[in-house]
């Protein structure tokens, strides 16, 4: 019977630890593919252009996840307000919109708010130009990001917001409490848990996107994932050895997210 | 009853409503702008459009470049999907039915993808697959291979949880007391049983597959251009082309998802009966 397992063990070891294996010896040679060096590292620390990179990212993913998580907590309360029916339909929309990422939303976002894109000549027309964005600067890569992050967080957090019983919010209201009071003594420390781990998913979401910034070519966003993708596969002379060493880099920044993470769980149940 | 009572509480029918449709606004425009520019005449320095017309769609289902590109994402999901249940469902099987001991091993390997973004995963594929003795970089197989473990997550959750709610362990101990050996019980008696969660897990990899472009761009390209690689080497040159591909690609995640709906609720009533008459009539 231990011989049916041979497959998957085969095809895990030949299409995920060995060429894993092989990135991390590769980070640690020089170019060329020989010896033993840090020099990639070194290189990918501290050369300004892979270290703005790392920044930008991890800026980027902090930053998107944050909003996406406040947006989906107040939309995902609202719908539990709604009826069951009503509250599936939303649900069910929000998560075929998580479909909604990479090549075809940057498309969308420039037909929406590109030079000649609708809102932004809607905007412009209007004299409302302030509520445009050049979609091609961070705020508008951090629009999409949020975007496609907000149906995901969604997903994520709408379990725990369904467990904020009604009745509390009566008996907090019956002794006195206002709504904020109620939502800053007892609901937010109550969904914190969810809201923690919801974060870890968003995070690494973000700091492994790579379609979407890819495609608004208009701009070089110089980000780790592209910066990744360029020094394996770009037009220029491919440099593997680097590209390995900010993959791990990469890797290795998620690790320490998820470690963070697993440390806040851990105060945000105490506490309750 | 309950709901009115939120309602009553929880501040406001009228602030509910506002954010709920803000939010799907926020959500639901980008698609249907999509939707409107695949289908206007002429749309370049005005608000709205021109005019409506189908003749881009009919442009692009006679474009065999794009029709070629759909046809390869359908075959590599569906090699991915058949390859990957094949493959799992057995491991997952035997492992959490006689070696439990190993199930946190299991877990650990097919929850690793999950911390590996497809760019990563792609430096160390390309490094191992693009010399010889295995240069599979640029084919199909490359694919195949690294989808197989983008799929195993979600593979293994649904034929894990399915295993869990039929009670596999006692369906197995009376399929065999009853005198089936172990590969027929697992034929006959386990697998009608979890294929409702089976379908639906075919199901969402496929729209995994389909929306997938980071690994289908830097492992394989041009050589075998899958929609979503299609879909961004035409985006400057093309936009009508464009905005009709993603709308199509919509439409099947569309459909994929009702499927996934219809299944989802269809399960519990059909569970009973058909699995015995089928026991009869083999």
């Amino acid at each position: 019977m231990l011989l049916l397992l041979v497959p998957f063990c085969v095809w895990v070891i030949a299409f995920l630890i060995l060429p894993a294996v092989g990135m991390l010896i590769s980070s640690f040679q020089n170019e060329g593919g020989q010896g033993f060096t840090l020099g990639q590292y070194s290189k990918a620390l501290t050369h300004p252009l892979y270290k703005t990179a790392i920044l930008n990212s991890v800026m980027l993913s902090l930053v998107s996840s944050v909003i996406a998580i406040v947006i989906a907590v107040i939309g995902a309360y609202s719908f539990t307000t709604f009826s069951s029916k009503v509250r599936d339909r939303m649900l069910n929309i929000s998560n075929v919109m998580t479909n909604f990422a990479g090549i075809p939303l940057a498309f969308a976002f420039m037909v929406l708010y590109g030079t000649n894109g609708m809102f932004t000549l809607l905007f412009k027309k209007l004299g409302l130009s302030f509520l445009t964005f050049d979609l091609y600067s961070w705020t508008g890569l951090g629009m999409v990001y949020i975007y496609f992050q907000i149906p995901l967080a969604i997903l994520l957090i709408y379990p725990a917001m369904y467990a904020i019983k009604t009745e509390w919010k009566e008996a907090s209201s019956l002794l006195g409490a206002n709504s904020f009071q109620f939502w800053f003594r007892i609901g937010v420390p109550v969904i914190l848990p969810g809201i923690v781990g919801t974060f870890s998913v968003l995070f690494a979401n973000a700091m492994g996107a790579y379609a979407t910034a890819y495609a608004l070519v208009l701009r070089n966003f110089n980000l780790l994932p592209i910066q990744i993708g360029g020094l394996v596969s770009g037009d220029v002379f491919p440099r593997i050895e680097l590209g390995s060493a900010m993959a791990i880099i990469l890797f290795v920044i998620l690790m320490i997210a998820m470690l963070i993470n697993e440390k806040m769980l851990k105060l945000a149940r105490k506490g309750y | 009853m309950q709901t009115q009572e939120r309602n009553r509480i929880s501040g406001g029918r009228l602030w509910h409503n506002i954010v709920v449709i803000l939010l799907f606004a926020f959500l639901l425009i980008p698609l249907l702008v999509t939707a409107l520019f695949s289908v206007s005449t002429n749309w370049e320095n005005t608000i709205l459009p021109q005019g409506l017309t189908f003749k881009w769609y009919e442009a692009l289902f006679s474009d065999t470049r794009f029709l070629y590109a759909i046809g390869r994402s359908f075959l590599i999901a569906i090699l991915t999907v058949i390859v990957s249940l094949v493959i799992m469902v057995p491991t997952i099987f035997i492992i959490s039915l006689y070696f439990p001991k190993l199930e946190k091993w299991l877990q650990t390997i097919v929850l690793l993808p999950f911390a590996l973004p497809g760019v990563v995963a792609a430096v160390g594929l390309i490094k191992l697959y693009s010399a010889p003795p295995v240069a599979i970089s640029g084919t199909i197989w490359i694919l195949l291979g690294v989808y197989f473990i983008v799929l195993m997550p979600f593979v293994y959750q649904s034929t894990r949880n399915s295993l869990r709610a039929i009670n596999a362990v006692e369906l197995m101990e009376a399929a065999e007391v009853l005198g089936a050996a172990k590969l027929k019980a697992f034929v006959r008696v386990i697998l009608p049983n979890i294929m409702p969660g089976l379908i639906v897990a075919s199901l969402l990899s496929f729209s995994i597959i389909f929306g997938e472009f980071v690994l289908a761009n830097m492992l394989v390209g041009g050589s075998y251009e899958v929609v979503q690689v299609y879909l961004f080497r035409i985006l400057a040159q093309d936009g009508r082309a464009a905005s009709g591909t993603i709308i199509t690609f919509f439409i099947i995640i569309f459909i994929l998802y009702a499927l996934v709906l219809k299944i989802g609720n269809w399960k519990p009533k059909v569970k009973p009966l058909p699995d015995a008459e089928e026991e009869e009539t083999a």
